[in-house]
């Protein structure tokens, strides 16, 4: 251990006086540049290390993995389609593609929405505002694979008649229910692991557009009052739209996060009866079934899908900045 | 975006490497005794981390090495990862003799012939154990734990209550559970839950049902992958399972119980007042779980086990086993005195003594109870043994097979459409 504290010493002081240096010396080369030709060099100097980083870290692995998803399992012969025919043909990933798309995208995102616009808005009318949002926020804290663990003792079965253990069926069976499988009954378990998912975000979605909803001018929505408008007028047609730019952004974040699904999934269910995502497929192939190719098949063909919602994302990102 | 998900396990992998390397051994250490320390990574959690601690507790004291354990459910992923990135634990257990043939052809793993006393091994252990962990000729693994697979379990109070026999043959093992399910109460206890390895206690069946329906050549060109999974031989097994799992009135709760109770849990129901199931079908482990989850049963009294009956009297006496597999990935003097001393029959006399492990050594005699050592003999002393088929499989071939498992139980009447997608994945996954 103890031998060890120069090297940890040296990762800690190393970056940091890589980059002073880097500082120092690009500043002194451009000094030697003529005047005219500084400004237009400076930005990509300072910006290089981050584009750098971006290349290194992320577009270079994205390359590596499309070139690794036209080769065989062992990325030594190339194959050319031959990953996607198989991955597209495999019915698991045509229910992974299909939870994905339709139950994480629309009722992931959904209801974390609504939970977070109905909270934010709820919570800015009561006393106890901080308190409130601390508790709906307190599960973001939580790591998924926890998160998951811990429904799943919430949705736990045991035969009728059997001691029920689980949270959820000892009520059921208190108020004289049947027990259910609840993990284990197709399509109603994508919509219990989802909801596992919603705990654990809606507090991401109430934080930010609790902070948008207290950007809206008191001026507007108390002129608004004073010409008669009702709390719901007030609401659909000022603080709606005031919030539609931060509402989307959290959409877009809740997409991709809904693209990704992988941790609630892949503990709880381990994508039997009918609960596969994407994610799930790759982590399959690539440490289960040790196939890189169809593995990175599968991440080319996720990448693909969240593409779309980047640009849209940017797009917006743009108008914005227009507007200003 | 697409990589961070993909990152993240291998990246928490990577850290936990990264912090065990920072804790590797430390060469000024050595004392009067060896000192420093040896990673070891296996795939025990709870009470059997607890007993392997207890196991290897005399090896730390008398060595003064400090044993670094790291337990996971997921070993196969860590284990491969770990390998694949220079990053190794010293000494690891191996998830399967598939694995372990992959590691050794990869020249990851050390021979153990320079390491062991290889003459005591032979005369301690039966041939078939010490084969299976060899490659090319290497002992390349070796076992420290044994399990008997194909126990039935009962309560002997209830069959005695009842009027029960215990079955001497396949047919009256299913005329037994006809009489008890219309008896107005249920035969058996089954849970396959477990976590993301969900539906291998199924496995269990269908392997003890082929091997004693169609023999061990069959079994072995099943397992090898040159048995199609579509072959009348191996669906008439499925068929055979579903002569019970299939049959609503056969299984405490059904197919939703199947799917959902824990494999550790399911058996529980025996020991109830009155008892909701009369059998349980489990590997010789299961009996610490039956008495940490119930205190006041004994052993013998509450619970007794008789053999998967014989199916064809051809293969009379035919038994399947498993047990857990130790490698050495890298070759330190603390890795090899580990490894000497797990396979010495003291410490493997220790789990043994604290119940749920039987040795493979025919020296360990420290058995708590007779069951234990009923188990024991019939596993070293077994007229046709063979080892867990489903471990022997690619890990893909046997991912798929799990999940068919949960499939068929859910759905019997898609058994020709699991059983083709098996062969799909056969015809996949044996390639390498």
């Amino acid at each position: 251990m103890i031998d060890r504290i120069p090297q940890v010493a040296a990762a800690l002081v190393l970056p940091v006086a890589a980059l002073v240096g880097y500082i120092v010396v690009a500043e002194w080369i451009l000094h030697r540049l003529p005047e005219r030709a500084r400004p237009r060099v400076r930005p990509w100097v300072w910006i290089g290390p981050a584009l750098a980083f971006v290349g290194f870290f992320l577009i270079a692995p994205a390359i590596e993995t499309i070139f690794l998803s036209l080769l065989d399992a062992t990325s030594t012969n190339f194959v050319g389609i031959d990953n996607y025919v198989a991955v597209l043909s495999d019915s698991n990933v045509h229910i992974a593609i299909r939870n994905n798309l339709f139950w994480w995208i629309v009722f992931f995102t959904g209801f974390v929405l609504i939970d977070g616009l109905v909270i934010a808005v709820l919570a800015d009318r009561v006393r106890y505002e901080g308190l409130a949002k601390s508790l709906i926020f307190l599960p973001q804290a939580i790591s998924f694979v926890a998160a998951g663990t811990i429904w799943k003792f919430i949705y736990s079965y045991q035969p009728p008649g059997v001691e029920q253990t689980g949270t959820l069926n000892a009520i059921t069976v208190f108020f004289g229910g049947e027990p259910q499988p609840w993990l284990t009954q197709a399509p109603t378990n994508n919509l219990l692991l989802i909801i596992v998912g919603v705990w654990a975000w809606a507090g991401f979605a109430t934080v930010i557009l609790s902070a948008a909803l207290k950007g809206v001018p008191v001026e507007l929505l108390e002129a608004a009052r004073l010409d008669g408008a009702s709390e719901t007028m007030v609401f659909r047609q000022i603080v709606f739209p005031l919030l539609l730019p931060t509402i989307t952004v959290v959409a877009t974040t809740l997409v991709i996060f809904a693209l990704k699904a992988f941790d609630v999934v892949y503990v709880m269910t381990n994508g039997n009866f009918d609960t596969e995502v994407l994610a799930n497929r790759m982590y399959k192939e690539m440490f289960t079934a040790r196939n890189y190719g169809r593995a990175s098949a599968v991440a080319v063909l996720l990448l693909t899908g969240i593409i779309p919602v980047l640009i849209f994302n940017l797009r917006r990102f743009r108008e914005q900045e227009a507007i200003r | 975006m697409v990589r961070s998900t993909f990152a993240r396990p291998v990246a928490a992998v990577f850290v936990l490497g990264l912090l065990i390397a920072a804790c590797g051994p430390s060469p000024r250490a050595v004392q009067g005794s060896l000192g420093g320390t040896v990673s070891v990574l296996a795939t025990w959690g709870g009470d059997e981390q607890t007993s392997f601690l207890a196991m290897v507790k005399p090896f730390e004291d008398q060595y003064g090495v400090k044993v670094q354990y790291e337990g996971t459910r997921d070993l196969n992923a860590i284990l491969s990862t770990r390998v694949q990135g220079g990053n190794p634990p010293d000494v690891a257990g191996l998830p399967g003799p598939g694995q372990m043939s992959q590691f050794a052809k990869a020249g990851k793993l050390i021979d153990l012939g320079n390491v062991l006393d290889m003459n005591a091994m032979k005369d301690e252990y039966p041939e078939s154990f010490l084969k299976l962990a060899q490659v090319d000729g290497k002992q390349v693994g070796i076992f420290i734990k044994a399990a008997l697979k194909g126990p039935i379990w009962y309560n002997p109070k209830q069959f005695t209550a009842k009027g029960y026999a215990v079955p001497k043959t396949w047919d009256e093992l299913i005329t037994l559970s006809k009489n008890i399910a219309n008896s107005g109460t249920t035969p058996w206890c089954i849970g396959f839950e477990s976590a993301a390895a969900s539906g291998w206690p199924g496995t269990d069946w269908l392997e003890d049902i082929v091997l004693r329906q169609s023999g061990p050549d069959v079994y072995d060109q099943w397992w090898q992958g040159t048995k199609k999974w579509t072959s009348p031989e191996i669906k008439k097994a499925w068929e055979t399972f579903g002569t019970i799992v299939a049959d609503p009135k056969m299984v405490l709760g059904g197919k939703n119980a199947m799917l959902a109770t824990a494999f550790g849990d399911s058996g529980n129901p025996l020991f109830s007042n009155p008892p909701k199931c009369f059998m349980h079908h489990q590997a010789s482990f299961i009996t610490d779980f039956f008495t940490k989850a119930n205190p006041s049963i004994k052993s013998g009294e509450d619970f007794a086990f008789f053999m998967t009956p014989d199916i064809d009297t051809k293969y009379a006496g035919a038994v399947t086993g498993a047990g857990d597999l130790f490698g050495m990935f890298k070759d330190t003097p603390q890795a090899r005195a580990l490894m000497n001393y797990l396979t010495t029959p003291a410490a493997q006399a220790i789990w043994v003594k604290r119940g749920g492990a039987l040795s493979p050594d025919k020296k360990v005699t420290e058995y708590p109870d007779k069951i234990a050592s009923d188990s024991a003999k019939a596993l070293t002393s077994a007229k046709i043994f063979r080892f867990d088929a489903s471990d022997l499989m690619p890990e893909a071939m046997n991912a798929a097979f799990w999940k068919a498992i949960l499939d068929y139980t859910n759905d019997p009447t898609k058994l020709d459409s699991i059983l083709a997608s098996l062969d799909k994945v056969q015809a996949d996954s044996y390639k390498k």
